[in-house]
């Protein structure tokens, strides 16, 4: 409690001060057996105290020519009620309305700071080395692009650069969400706002802090809230119809039917309709939806950012939650983008045999498939064992192993040096199935009983003129995808995967995933036509999402309605072409974005009905004379503080499933 | 041409009136302000003078709230 009185400003506690000031005055005033003037006199001494600032604001704004403001409105409620008598409320209105200003001031300081302290990223000094060796402290801003810092390990890293020294282990989660740590080494390249944890790092910086990832992180996050979302916009143009509608509706109200009652020869009851009126000014402030419906998208921006997913815009968190289509990429987006053995087919020889004899094969080759090909041999690989070997382009490579002839690659290299591959007929006729060991690293054995219903590429094997064999080469699916696109499929989007591949790989993937639908052997502009296709067939019925990689499909994150980067850090181009940044390549990240968003926009439609249910009942028991202005401080003030503190539930909301169970349970506890 | 300025502001419904208030300013093509943020980004017209623009709202803005702030320097 100490702690949050000291970390108030200034202002908020003068405030503070102000309104427990007025308060006591106000209840001495009540206690206080004054009758007529003196009564009046004794509250005007708290409700000036309270509320001087507000009726200076509404004083200029007059002046300035405008009325419909709610300092006006509120000065000329609470001076209605002096003039009728009805004094403890006109000071309790104007007490109440600082007490909200006050919370709501609280509020926006405590999510923008906690916000702040989730991106808590940047480091302000950076060790330079200099030349004689010894280090200076130096603010990140002014290092130039080449110069040598020191990280020492605890500290974060200030700037972009590649390690030139040293080995450690570094902390990436407030940039990636990704809670493991990683190891870099000499040559690796490191992002500002990581940690380093275990070693101490020499770092050449490749870019200015400008230009460095945190600084962009960080702009991009504030500037997401001056993109609005529709409901914002649809807020906005609401309260500038609603605070005079209510306006002109209390000056009904207090006229209209006394003058109707004066005619018809009843008794008017000026004051009490004036007073009904009164309370009507008092409800029509919209501050509750005017500052809780950002407030929730603020936190919803930023609780997405603390689990790595970088929202560009209010609007695309809005987007998000009401997809209904999701179009992904297949490689480097559901697959790893990275080669592995996914099948082992021997002719004759053993299936170990044939692993060896291709990890030998492909040893000194620096084709992408030759090292996944390499990794895949649990063995050791001898490079004494191999002599005369030559990489033939779009064939493969020829070799001497153990002094005979090796051939590893296609079949047309296989057809050249008059090896017979048709052993691989035997396949039709069932799988020879060896014997696979748990730990070893091929993924699945034999899968196929057609050799054309194989998927990957294939490296054939040769071994002294004697066919051997073939390896299956295999783009893989991510761990997560399959979980990924269910989790779609359960929220109802449909879901789409776009891929330049063949059709034997783009159908398998897709299978293994649960995709409603494939697109294959596209070319990237085909991928834009298709995108937008499904935004015209499905524009009414909710937003297209495009996932992809960012690195040759930017024209597609940029054409759909919302464009998702994926794994994107350091890539500033993705960065720059999408709406929201998933900053780790998990596909499950996308499902914590959407759980984000929908939650965003439940708590922002709760507020929204909350708020305007409260208010127009207030309105009518206020018309009918049920209550009083006490309800009508409460449809204004109290309304806004739940409202408040509703939209904050987001921040820190982590969006992932296990803690939705427990959001679930707050939420019920809550009705 | 864009930029970001900090501003001061204390409340949303003004913060809203100072965003309709740049938008309509001379030399403004498109103004945003960021509440949470405590922000303006204005973005300019063509051959409108940035300093000369944001003096205009600074001073429209302050006629009807006083208390508001924009650090355009």
């Amino acid at each position: 409690m100490i702690e949050k009185i000291k970390s108030l400003t200034k202002k908020q506690k003068f405030n503070i001060c102000r309104i427990i000031l007025a308060a006591v005055l106000a209840i001495v005033a009540a206690l206080l057996p004054f009758e007529g003037l003196v009564r009046i006199g004794l509250y005007l001494i708290p409700y000036i105290i309270i509320g001087y600032d507000i009726i200076r604001k509404a004083v200029l704004n007059i002046i300035h020519g405008r009325v419909f403001d709610e300092n006006f409105l509120m000065c000329v409620a609470t001076i209605g009620a002096f003039i009728l008598g009805e004094c403890p409320e006109a000071v309790a209105v104007m007490v109440f309305y600082q007490v909200g200003v006050v919370f709501e001031d609280m509020a926006l300081e405590k999510s923008r700071n906690s916000i702040a302290e989730l991106m808590d990223l940047c480091q302000d000094y950076a060790n330079v080395e200099l030349e004689d060796g010894s280090l200076d402290q130096v603010d990140p801003a002014e290092i130039e692009v080449g110069s040598i810092i020191v990280v020492k390990p605890g500290e974060k890293i200030p700037l972009d650069g590649v390690i030139e020294n040293g080995r450690s282990v570094i902390d990436t989660s407030a940039l990636t969400g990704e809670s493991l740590p990683k190891d870099v080494g000499v040559g690796a390249e490191v992002l500002s706002g990581c940690i380093n944890l275990t070693g101490l790092i020499r770092v050449r910086t490749t870019k200015v802090l400008e230009d460095s990832t945190v600084t962009r992180i960080l702009e991009l996050v504030e500037d997401a809230s001056f993109k609005k979302a529709k409901t914002e916009q649809f807020i906005t143009r609401f309260a500038r119809i609603y605070t005079p509608v209510v306006c002109i509706a209390a000056l009904v109200i207090a006229i209209m039917p006394p003058a109707i009652r004066f005619a018809m020869d009843y008794n008017p009851m000026w004051t009490d309709w004036i007073f009904r009126g009164l309370t009507f000014l008092v409800i029509s402030c919209p501050c509750a939806l005017v500052i809780s419906i950002p407030l929730g998208f603020f936190g919803g921006i930023g609780a997405a950012a603390s689990k790595g997913v970088l929202v560009k815009g209010s609007n695309y968190l809005e987007m998000l939650a009401k997809a209904k289509n999701v179009v992904l990429d297949k490689t480097g987006t559901l697959t790893k983008g990275e080669f592995e053995v996914t099948d082992v087919i021997p002719s004759e020889t053993e299936w170990t045999k044939l692993v060896e004899y291709a990890a030998h094969g492909e040893y000194f080759s620096n084709h992408p498939l030759s090292k996944c090909i390499i990794n895949s041999y649990s063995g050791e690989i001898n490079p004494e064992r191999i002599s005369d070997f030559e990489e033939i382009p779009g064939r493969g490579i020829v070799a001497n192993l153990d002094g005979r002839e090796l051939l590893a690659g296609n079949l047309k290299l296989m057809d050249e040096n008059g090896i017979d591959a048709s052993g691989i007929k035997g396949l039709h006729e069932g799988p020879m199935m060896p014997d696979v060991s748990e730990d070893s690293p091929i993924v699945s054995m034999l899968k196929i009983t057609d050799y054309f219903e194989t998927a990957g590429s294939k490296i054939h094997i040769a071994f002294d003129g004697q066919y051997m064999g073939f390896l299956v080469v295999e783009d893989i699916l991510k761990e997560t995808s399959a979980e990924t696109v269910a989790f779609l499929n359960g929220k109802g989007i449909f879901t789409t995967v776009l891929t330049g591949d063949s059709e034997v790989s783009a159908v398998k993937i897709s299978k293994e995933v649960g995709a409603d639908r494939v697109e294959y052997d596209l070319m990237p502009a085909d991928k834009v036509r298709i995108v937008e296709i499904i935004m015209e067939e499905t524009a009414s019925k909710g937003a297209t999402v495009f996932v992809g990689d960012g690195v040759n499909d930017a024209p597609v994150i940029m054409r759909a309605d919302v464009g998702i980067a994926m794994g994107a850090m350091g890539s500033d181009a993705a960065i720059e072409a999408a709406d929201i940044v998933l900053m780790d390549d998990d596909p499950l990240k996308l499902t914590t974005a959407i759980n984000i968003a929908q939650k965003t926009l439940s708590i922002v439609k709760q507020n929204i009905a909350f708020t305007l249910v409260v208010k127009f009942a207030c309105l009518l028991l206020a018309a009918i004379g049920v209550v009083g202005m006490w309800a009508a401080i409460f449809a204004d003030v109290g309304v806004m503080i739940l409202a408040v503190l509703n939209s904050m539930r987001m921040i820190g909301f982590s969006g992932s499933e296990e803690k939705k169970s427990k959001d679930k349970e707050e939420d019920l506890s809550e009705e | 041409m864009k930029k970001t300025f900090k501003i001061e502001v204390d409340c949303a419904v003004c913060a809203a009136k100072m965003e309709e208030t740049a938008k309509k300013a001379p030399g403004v093509k498109d103004a945003s302000v960021s509440f949470l943020a405590q922000k303006m980004k204005v973005e300019f017209a063509e051959g409108a003078d940035p300093k000369t623009t944001m003096e205009g709202i600074a001073s429209a803005c302050r006629k009807f709230e006083p208390d508001s702030e924009i650090y355009y320097d």
